[in-house]
This record gives structure tokens, sequence and C-alpha cells, in this order.
């Protein structure tokens, strides 16, 4: 089983964010980057594919040099081979393009993407991928077992979950659940040792312009001062409640 | 414990200077301190007792012989490397930082720097994997700033050498299966002797009551008639200088595991800053405070600099031991101070256990005294820069 593995490049989410050039761009300046953290799932579930099934696991990502760091990280966790397009991600369409090129000449059989990515939120690119190679798709998946060219997968859904009986090849939107958070994995010394020599191969886009730009960020109006109420005084609490924050 | 919300100060942007491994590395390190280490050390420290379940875990994060070939079960890496695994060790505990160092610096680069062939493949990969601890014996009960006066001795009987002596304050020395131990020949020269658990007349009783380095168990060598084959003396070198080798090393090390520890002091200290309120105000907003803060990170920044350059003079092999030494006794220094003064930012809640500030400043007693004391280095530097020789 071939299995391609797409990481994003995303803030730590303990990041302090700013924009620049009038709120129109993301300031990276002093922000740290991780793999992000639905795509961290999806790697560790591959890795286990790996192990047990003897899955050969690829990682892909669409952006910059800066973004190899996350890229030999993947690779010292365990990843056979490390792929980057070499172009900025603009939007969701764009990338998912790029990422189906990938898959097309690769003839992936399992496609783990993230649900969505943490920085941009915009959770469109596994169904696109989906749609552009025409594969099946679960997303929101929780649980991913493959057997052979069929597969179950569990989808959370509103209050439960979902099984799906489903087959390769197979595009996933997943998510925490599909691993536990204590089974992530940290890159140990024989891994980083390892990862020297691994492939990361760096390929030019195809041509696929952004059908969205983005024109200004905002950030949450930030939160504003407390008001203790004394513990006695349970009309004012009740009053402010109702008028002032007007939750009751 | 409360959980750890470690978040590194950079303040001058090192990171731009560290290659992408270097990074790699010392983000695995750190990520292993806070998942491992953070949530079992005060435990362990109050029991006074070393967590074994994590040598497993030192071992896979390369802090036993990082900078050892690969070919004798090390990784390979370069010094900047080491220095920032023994940092973020020393961010989670300095005794536990303080095993990685024994078993770097002062265990395995003696067998690799000093030993033949058959040793280095007979020690290193299983002092690489953790599967066997090691300890190092030089200092004695009569001789701890003067090495070069001690008394443990080994006479050669034709087949054996016979070692006779006893050593003091030795870490890992409770459970270590390996001792480099350093005695005089018949001559009175120096030289290192591998000696193994087990070997007849040969004890390592624990030192207790410690109040320092509780997660480090610390003990006593005695050799009683200890019969210790021709073939574990270590052949490549001998005299004061052999020891010395393996405590720039080390020295080296703890230079950069005390950035960890300040560091940690610093990040707790500025959070709880910003959280606990009196006089109705956060109490990072009076200036006595942020007067120590300001003053910790400045010396915290300056330390990193000083200890990256360190690091990339020993890369290219030209640190001087005496350059080690000034950063050695900066760092410690400047952790000490910084740990003292984070303890009274948090008033009473820096007393006890839930917060590691304590344990750190009780922990930085201990790696002031050792590898050479705060005095002793300052020497160093005075002969350095004078010529002229004060221990004499
Ligand atoms: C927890 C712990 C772990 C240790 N682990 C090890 C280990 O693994 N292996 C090992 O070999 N050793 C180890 N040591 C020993 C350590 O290296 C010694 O304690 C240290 O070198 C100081 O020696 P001493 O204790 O005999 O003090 P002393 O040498 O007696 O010093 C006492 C005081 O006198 C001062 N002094 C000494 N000489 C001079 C001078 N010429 N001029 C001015 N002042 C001077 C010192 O600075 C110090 O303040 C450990 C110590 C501790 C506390």
């Amino acid at each position: 089983m071939k299995i391609l593995v797409c990481i994003s490049h995303v803030p730590d989410t303990t990041s302090k964010i700013n924009f620049s050039e009038g709120d129109t761009k993301f300031d990276t300046n002093g922000v740290q980057f991780v793999i992000n953290p639905n795509d961290e799932f999806g790697l560790t579930r591959a890795m286990w594919f790996k192990e047990k099934q003897g899955a050969n696991v690829t990682v892909v990502n669409v952006g910059g040099a800066d973004t190899e760091p996350t890229l030999r990280k993947a690779l010292a966790i365990g990843a056979d081979a490390a792929i980057r397009v070499n172009t900025q991600a603009t939007d969701g369409f764009s990338v998912a393009k790029q990422l189906a090129n990938v898959i097309k000449d690769g003839a992936y059989d399992l496609v783990i993407a993230g649900r969505e990515s943490i920085d941009y939120n915009g959770g469109m690119v596994p169904g696109m991928i989906a749609g552009l190679t025409q594969a099946n798709f679960v997303n929101n998946c929780i649980g991913l077992e493959v057997d052979g060219t069929s597969a179950k997968a569990v989808r959370e859904i509103d209050g439960g979950k979902e099984t799906v009986s489903t087959s390769l090849p197979l595009v996933i939107g997943g998510q925490k659940g599909l691993v536990e958070e204590s089974d992530l994995r940290i890159p140990n010394m024989r891994g980083i040792m390892m990862a020297r020599k691994k492939p990361l191969t760096v390929i030019d886009p195809i041509d696929a312009s952004a059908e969205t730009t983005s024109i200004k960020f905002e950030k949450p109006a930030p939160k504003g001062a407390v008001k203790l109420v004394s513990a006695d005084n349970l009309d004012e609490l009740v009053n402010l409640l109702h008028n002032e924050a007007k939750v009751i | 414990m409360r959980p750890d919300l470690f978040e590194a100060p950079d303040y001058y942007n090192l990171d731009e200077l560290l290659t992408d491994e270097h990074k790699l590395v010392r983000d695995a390190a750190r990520e292993w301190v806070k998942r491992e280490v953070s949530p079992i050390i005060e435990d362990y420290a109050q029991k006074a007792e070393f967590p074994t379940e994590i040598i497993n875990g030192l071992a896979e994060i390369g802090a036993f012989g990082p900078y050892i070939p690969m070919e004798y079960g090390g990784a390979g890496l370069d010094q900047i490397s080491y220095g920032l695994i023994m940092q973020e060790i020393e961010r989670g505990d300095s005794g536990v930082r303080s095993t990685a160092s024994v078993q770097s610096s002062l265990v395995m680069y003696p067998i690799w720097k000093y030993g033949n062939e058959e040793q280095r493949q007979k020690y290193l990969p299983k002092l690489a994997s953790g599967e066997w601890i090691g300890c190092f014996g030089l200092t004695e009960p009569d001789h701890g700033s003067n090495p070069s006066g001690m008394v443990t001795n080994f006479k050669d009987m034709g087949d054996h050498y016979l070692l006779n002596g006893a050593k003091m304050w030795i870490s890992n020395a409770p459970f270590a299966q390996v001792a480099v131990v350093w005695a005089k020949n018949e001559e009175g020269r120096i030289h290192g002797l591998i000696v193994e658990r087990g070997m007849e007349g040969f004890t390592t009783p624990e030192t207790h009551n410690k109040w320092s380095l509780r997660a480090s168990s610390t003990g006593e060598l005695i050799f009683d008639n200890v019969k210790v084959p021709k073939e574990n003396l270590l052949p490549n070198k001998s005299g004061l200088g052999a020891p010395l080798g393996c405590l720039d090393s080390a020295r080296y090390g703890i230079a950069w595991g005390a950035i960890g520890a300040a560091m940690d002091c610093y990040d707790t200290a500025l959070r709880y800053s910003k959280e606990r309120m009196q006089f109705g105000k956060p109490i990072g907003q009076f200036q006595l405070q942020q007067k120590k803060l300001a003053e910790m990170i400045t010396e915290i920044t300056k330390a990193q600099f000083l200890t990256w350059r360190l690091g990339v003079l020993r890369n290219e092999g030209k640190a001087t031991s005496a350059q080690i030494s000034m950063a050695k006794r900066n760092n410690v220094d400047m952790a000490i101070h910084i740990a003292r003064e984070a303890r009274q930012m948090l008033g009473g809640m820096g007393i006890t256990g839930e917060y590691s500030i304590m344990r750190h400043s009780m922990n930085l007693e201990s790696v002031i005294t050792y590898e050479g004391t705060h005095d002793i280095h300052l020497l160093i530097t005075g002969l350095d820069i004078t010529g002229l020789n004060a221990f004499k």
C-alpha cells in the first residue's frame, strides 16, 4: 500500500499572531511552525500502517523552502520519502490541484490529509483532492483500517460515530481519534539520523492559479475586563447577565 | 506538580544561528522532557530516587553520547546539538542532566578517546542504548578540588592489576554497571581503569540525605583489593590531563544545561507575574518585579550567546579549557541567581513542589560545586590571563 500524507506547516498554537502590510499578510516574524495537528494524527496512523502492514509512506507539502524542517521532522518520525511542491500555498483549490497532480503521478492508494489546517481553517483540501483524483472520500475520520483494497473508516458525526465501508483509492480528512495524543511520536535520535539519508524531492508546481485572494485579516476583539460581583449580591449578578452580557 | 507550560525564551533570535537539524534535535528533547520528565520528576526528587524508567527515553532522544560516532552506537552529532540536548534535559532537572552528562562525557568520552578498539566495541554501544549506565570516579574523600593528590592506586600483579582506594560523591555510582576510575600506578602516574560491577572487592554504597540533585543517585566507590583485568586499562592517555579532558566535555555540557534551568525559572516567574494579582494589579506590573525579570532575560540572553560561540569553537576543535571554565562558571552562577530571584517572585508558592523553581535552586548548589567549584574556575581564568598560578 502506498500512502501519501499531506502535511501543512502551521504556526504553533502558542504563537502570537500578527498581521502586516495593512492587515493583508500574516506576519511570520518570531513564529514557531509545527506539523498541523490534524496531519500529525494522520501521519502517526500512517506509521502504524507502515509498521503493521508494510505500507510505504510519503509526505507532501505545498510550500516554500521554509517548510522543509517540518518535512524533515516527518521523515525523522518515520516517513520513507518527502515531496515539496515548490510554490507558496495560497488558496485551498490551488493547493488541491498541486496535490492531485502529485497523487496521480505517484499512484497512491491512500491519501491521508487533515480535516483542516489550524492556520486558515479552510477545510476544503481533502474533499477537493478526492474530487480531482476521483477517489473515495471520508471526512472527519477518527478511525481507519485497510484490508487489501477495502477499507473501514469511522467518521465523527453530530453526537456520535458512523462506520463506513469503502475501498481504495481513498482520501480521508483525518483528525484526533485516528490515534490519540499520547500516541504522537517524538522523533528519536535514530530517526533523525536516518532522515538525513531519506529523499526530500522538490518538484515544480503545475500551472494552477488561485481562485480566491484574501483581502484583509482581523483579529477577534480583545477580551474585556472582568467584573467581580460579590457572592451575596445575586440580584446584581442576574441583572448583569441579563442586561449587560445578555446571556440569560 | 502543575502542567508544564514551558515556552523557551529566545530574545535575540538565537534560533536563526542554529541549523534545522539542531532545532529538530532540540525540539525532540524539549517535547520528550515535557512529556516524560516534567510529570514525574518532582515526585522522584521528593522521594530522593532516580527515575530509572526514563533511561530508555534518554537513550532514544540521544542523551547518551550524542557526539560519539554512529559506528559505536552514538548519534554522530556536533557539539551544539550535544549542548542543546543538555539544555533541554536540565530545563527538566539538573539531576537527570547529570546522569546524561556523566554517561556521555565522563564514561563514553574517555572510552572513545582513550580506549582501544576492543574497549570501544565492548562498552560504547551498550552505554549509548542505556543498557549499561556508567559512573566516573575522580573525587576522593580527601581530594576534591585537588585531584592530583589522589591516593587510589593500582599495582601490576603480572596477569592483572590490584586496585585499592575509595572515591566519593560519585553520580550514578549506586546502580552503574561500569565505572571509569582514575588511579595512580606504582610510579604515581594517573591512569583510567574500567571497573565493572560484580568484580570482587568493589562496592558502591549510596550517599543519603542530599538536599540537592535528589533525583540523581550519588554514592561511593570502594576498592578493596579489586582484581582488574589488564585489558580494562585505558591505554591511550594518562596523567591528570586524561580526566581533565573528560571534564572539559562535561563542563561544556553543564554550561548549556545551566541555561536550561535558568530558562525554566524565568519562564515560570514570568507567567506567574502576569497571573498573580496583588494590590489590584498583576505583580508583573510592579517595577521591582520587572527589574528582576528584565535582568533575568538579559543574563539568559548573554549566556546563550557565550555558550553558542563556545559550541562553534568546540566544533572547530579550538575551544580551550579556560574558555570552557568561564562559561561553566558564568552560566551556573547566572542560573543560581535567577533561581533565587524567581523563587522570591512566587512568594509562598515558590516554596512548594508545585513549581520547579526551588528544586532547580537546590540542584544548582551541586552544579556550582561539582566539575570544578565556582572558585576553582575563577582561578583557572585568573591563571589564564595573568600566567600566574594561584593553586601553588
Ligand atoms: C551531587 C554531587 C555529585 C558529584 N558527582 C561526582 C562524580 O560523578 N564524579 C566525581 O569524581 N566527583 C563528583 N562530585 C564531586 C565534586 O566534583 C567535588 O565535590 C568538587 O570537585 C569539590 O571538591 P570537594 O567537595 O572535596 O571540595 P573542596 O575541594 O574541599 O573545596 C571546599 C571549598 O574550598 C574551595 N577551594 C578549594 N581549593 C581552593 C583553592 N586552591 N583556592 C580557593 N578556594 C579553594 C572550594 O572552592 C570550595 O569552596 C560530585 C559532587 C556532588 C555534590
